[in-house]
């Protein structure tokens, strides 16, 4: 296992080298000048520009660039955003723990739904239930995410007033930033009812961000189970006469685990690249908006280097995958 | 929770606490995330919200609502007869808010003075690079080049000396760069090796101190209890909730989540004004959405072919397609609401059939041109594209065949200042500073190949810009002002589009809230009803 698990590590190295390229090639290939867009209508002068050009560095051949930038990736310096001034790496790490909060609380949601929603339609393939399902996991599928939290709020927070509209905790609730989950903070915080209304405006947006992956969970579970429930061994196992939630749950589950392990795998992948609807829709400070923000002005090392540590977080939950892989089907780990 | 709830919360513990009333906390749903809180590091109206307008104070102001100036941090100054010399009283007693780090020593001085226009003006001082920024708007204002030294006369006392008259000086002053720094606190954020401070955890004498920031998400802010205007700030607390999207902004201002939000969806805002549970108040805002021509290219450069052109232009159509009733038309290139605007100057009629002859007439057929879009919103132009195709549908009544161009924002902004520019673009312009010239001066020979997008040196109109920056008489600017107005109409330089007009959202509770032509949002003299 742990020969396994060094043979993954070690793909990390080019895959690091590779990202480290694209990410810092990527925000350059587009148009546009960071130091124009930030001037705007009003403009600069050319001798302001030329000051600008060199307080950025981008007067220095690319190569140069690069290679300040490599460099300082090895020692841990993304380098500071043109806008706010802060580090990159600081910025990242104050907002990076809104979206694991989220994503984890949504992708945690559309597992423990999806994955049992999938296995009763196969085990009642084409009754209704199987039926309704699937059509509503293609509806969820196919939902504009824009409308559906809109949607949410108006019925919810608007005229039922159930849930609060959109941010991370009530105003009332002020208290250091400890982790930066809210959900602990509140906790550590002891103030009465902080952890609750951190729940409460947990609700709508983990909703709201878990019904995508719900669909694609439950459906990759019931084509997966479908296989699996076809196979001799299963028919070997009813033949016995054990029990229905035994042959589906153990012998079934257990097998039809792996696609749906790879497809649970990708999901974390892409919320951890920050939701970037979601967390525009709920005013939720997470990496996704701060991105976006940051392709439009250009923020060349915001984008660079988010786009690194973003990587380098899906890169984390691959590996993970893998030696789940491991754990499940012990043959992969022997190969 | 809902902020009523909040409020009894609120009030509830202070209650049990012993105190005497309430603390009234104002929330406001802001659109946006400042990107600091140094005023003078940047240039968007949504930094200077969060920054400049609760936290600092500078030596003159504009007088909330209006673009006068008033007495600041100054309590009084003079300028000298040739026009080159500007002595500012300074305010004594004014207290400079503290934080964990810092506790001031002293009152506010000249020294802080000094200091908040040394650092952007000298590049020998240490922080001119400190922060990792640049000053913009000092720069685009001219300042560099205007002002020659700033001189200490006592402790309550600063001379500025110009290097040539100028009459918007003075309102240069009360702009958010010319925010007033603590010395004190800059010297000892640098001997403790963290400058970016000055940016992160802002010193002012405002009326709010900041408390503290959660990116994307909250900024507080408290009341200066020591705030120098007697009575002010009426709040003791405040709240930035930052919200972009503005449908959201609207079911959290109903829901009780916030007291005001700024720029509402247009499509709302009628349902919003039928609601008694919302406050819609309503301003013309201080800008205007353009299509400049390049004035250097035949057959733009034939006054009488612009004058066409812009008489086939559908301008209510405009209004109420892209601006969905949100705007008005312009028809001079400063807004109405600024001073010296000539109301006797006559729009050119929307007339598609007088268009077409007028082009005949100077022998121009099967025209072609370009149309620029841009690819972004702003409240001079919410939706360029759709203003493009209107234009183009527009021409094509008269004959004139319009192909849309649009490049991405910085590319737009670099390739339409171009002498040899193929096309008209669609731009506009914001005030900076309340005065005429800020915006006329956009038209002058000195910002060909740059800002002026018309390519357009016309000396009559020039002459009139530059006796008009160096007249201090305001009687006489506003003359000579007028004057350019009609120049600009016979002219065509632009079509003027139109003007925004401001809408901004509140609930009933909130007193005292007072909308400002510059666009700021600031709530100095905002209350709450019990």
């Amino acid at each position: 296992m742990i020969q396994f698990f060094l043979a993954r590590l070690m793909t990390f190295i080019p895959t690091f080298l590779g990202v480290t390229i694209i990410s810092f090639s990527f925000i350059r290939v587009l148009p546009g000048d960071p130091i124009i867009v930030m001037a705007g209508e009003r403009g600069m002068t050319e001798e302001r520009y030329a000051e600008l050009q060199q307080q950025f560095g981008f007067d220095r051949p690319l190569l140069v660039q690069f290679w300040d930038y490599f460099t300082g990736v090895l020692q841990g310096d993304l380098g500071e955003s043109f806008v706010t001034k802060k580090p990159v790496f600081d910025e990242f790490f104050s907002l990076f723990p809104a979206t694991l909060e989220l994503s984890v609380v949504a992708i945690i949601l559309a597992t423990a739904l999806g994955i049992p929603a999938g296995v009763i339609a196969a085990v009642n393939r084409g009754k209704f239930f199987d039926r309704a399902l699937m059509s509503s996991a293609l509806v969820g599928y196919s939902m504009p995410i824009f409308w559906w939290a809109l949607l949410l709020i108006i019925v919810f927070s608007g005229n039922l007033g159930w849930t609060p509209v959109s941010g991370r905790i009530d105003l009332l609730y002020f208290f250091p930033n400890v982790t930066g989950f809210m959900l602990i903070d509140s906790l550590l915080s002891g103030q009465k009812g902080a952890f609750a209304s951190a729940v409460e405006h947990l609700i709508l947006p983990s909703i709201v961000l878990a019904t995508i992956p719900l669909a694609v969970i439950a459906r990759q579970t019931r084509s997966a189970m479908l296989e699996v429930l076809s196979e001799d061994y299963i028919r070997t196992a009813r033949a016995k006469g054990l029990a229905p939630i035994r042959v589906n749950g153990l012998h079934a589950l257990r097998n039809a685990m792996i696609p749906v392990v790879t497809v649970i795998g990708l999901m974390v992948g892409t919320l951890l690249a920050g939701a970037i609807l979601t967390e525009t829709i709920f005013s939720w400070p997470g990496i996704g908006k701060w991105m976006v923000d940051s392709i439009f002005r250009r923020d060349y090392p915001v984008v660079q280097g988010g786009l690194l540590l973003v990587a380098v977080m899906v890169m984390v939950v691959n590996l993970i995958v893998d030696v789940l892989y491991g754990f499940i089907n012990p043959k992969i780990r022997k190969r | 929770m809902s902020l009523r709830t909040f409020l009894t919360a609120t009030s509830l513990v202070l209650t049990m606490a012993g105190a005497a009333t309430a603390e009234q906390t104002l929330v406001y749903c802001s659109e946006g995330s400042p990107e600091g809180f140094d005023p003078a590091l940047y240039t968007s109206g949504t930094t200077f919200d969060a920054s400049s307008h609760p936290i600092f104070n500078r030596l003159v102001e504009f007088k909330v609502g209006t673009t006068e100036v008033i007495p600041g941090l100054a309590e009084s100054w003079e300028a000298s007869d040739d026009g080159l010399e500007y002595t500012f009283h300074l305010r004594p007693g004014v207290k400079f808010h503290s934080n964990d780090s810092f506790t001031p020593s002293r009152d506010f001085n000249a020294d802080d003075v000094i200091f908040s226009y040394m650092r952007q003006l000298d590049k020998e001082d240490p922080w001119y690079t400190a922060e990792g920024g640049s000053w913009e708007y000092f720069d685009y204002m001219g300042m560099p080049d205007l002002i020659k030294e700033i001189v200490k006369v006592d402790d309550l006392t600063v001379k500025f000396v110009l290097n040539r008259p100028e009459a918007p000086f003075i309102a240069n002053m009360a702009m958010d760069f010319a925010s007033i720094m603590s010395k004190e606190y800059a010297d000892a954020m640098m001997s403790a090796g963290t400058p970016e401070m000055l940016n992160q955890a802002p010193i002012g004498t405002g009326p709010f101190s900041f408390v503290a920031y959660q990116k994307d998400a909250v900024i507080r802010y408290a009341k200066n209890a020591d705030y120098w205007a007697e009575g002010l700030p009426k709040v003791d607390n405040l709240v930035f909730a930052i919200t972009t999207d503005n449908s959201v902004r609207y079911q959290k201002l109903l829901a009780g989540e916030c007291h005001v939000m700024p720029y509402p969806n247009p499509a709302d805002i009628a349902e919003m004004q039928a609601n008694p549970d919302v406050n819609v108040m309503e301003q013309q805002g201080l800008n205007v959405g353009y299509l400049a021509y390049n004035t250097q290219q035949p057959p733009f450069d034939n006054p009488a072919v612009r004058k066409a052109l812009n008489m086939a232009i559908d301008k209510q159509a405009i209004i109420d397609v892209v601006f969905q009733g949100t705007g008005e038309i312009a028809k001079n290139p400063i807004p109405p609401t600024m001073w010296s605007y000539n109301d006797a100057v006559v729009d050119d009629p929307y007339d598609p059939e007088a268009a077409k002859a007028m082009l005949e007439a100077q022998g121009v057929t099967d025209l072609s041109m370009k149309i620029w879009a841009m690819p972004v919103q702003r409240p001079y132009n919410p939706n360029a594209r759709r203003m493009a195709e209107l234009m183009q549908e527009d021409f094509s009544k008269i004959g004139v065949n319009v192909e849309i161009v649009s490049y991405e924002w910085g590319e737009y902004l670099s390739r339409s200042k171009a002498v040899d520019r193929d096309g008209a673009v669609l731009l506009g312009w914001t005030g900076d500073n309340g005065d005429p010239d800020n915006f006329l001066a956009l038209l002058g020979c000195d910002g060909v190949g740059g800002a002026n997008r018309a390519q357009w040196c016309y000396q009559p109109f020039q002459d009139l810009l530059e006796a008009g920056k160096v007249t201090s008489d305001v009687a006489e600017r506003t003359r000579i002002y007028e004057e350019m107005q009609v120049i600009f109409k016979e002219q065509a330089p632009w079509a003027t589009i139109a003007h925004s007009v401001v809408f901004m959202p509140m609930r009933p509770e909130v007193e005292g809230y007072v909308m400002h032509p510059l666009g700021g949002h600031i709530f100095t003299a905002v209350s709450l009803a019990e």
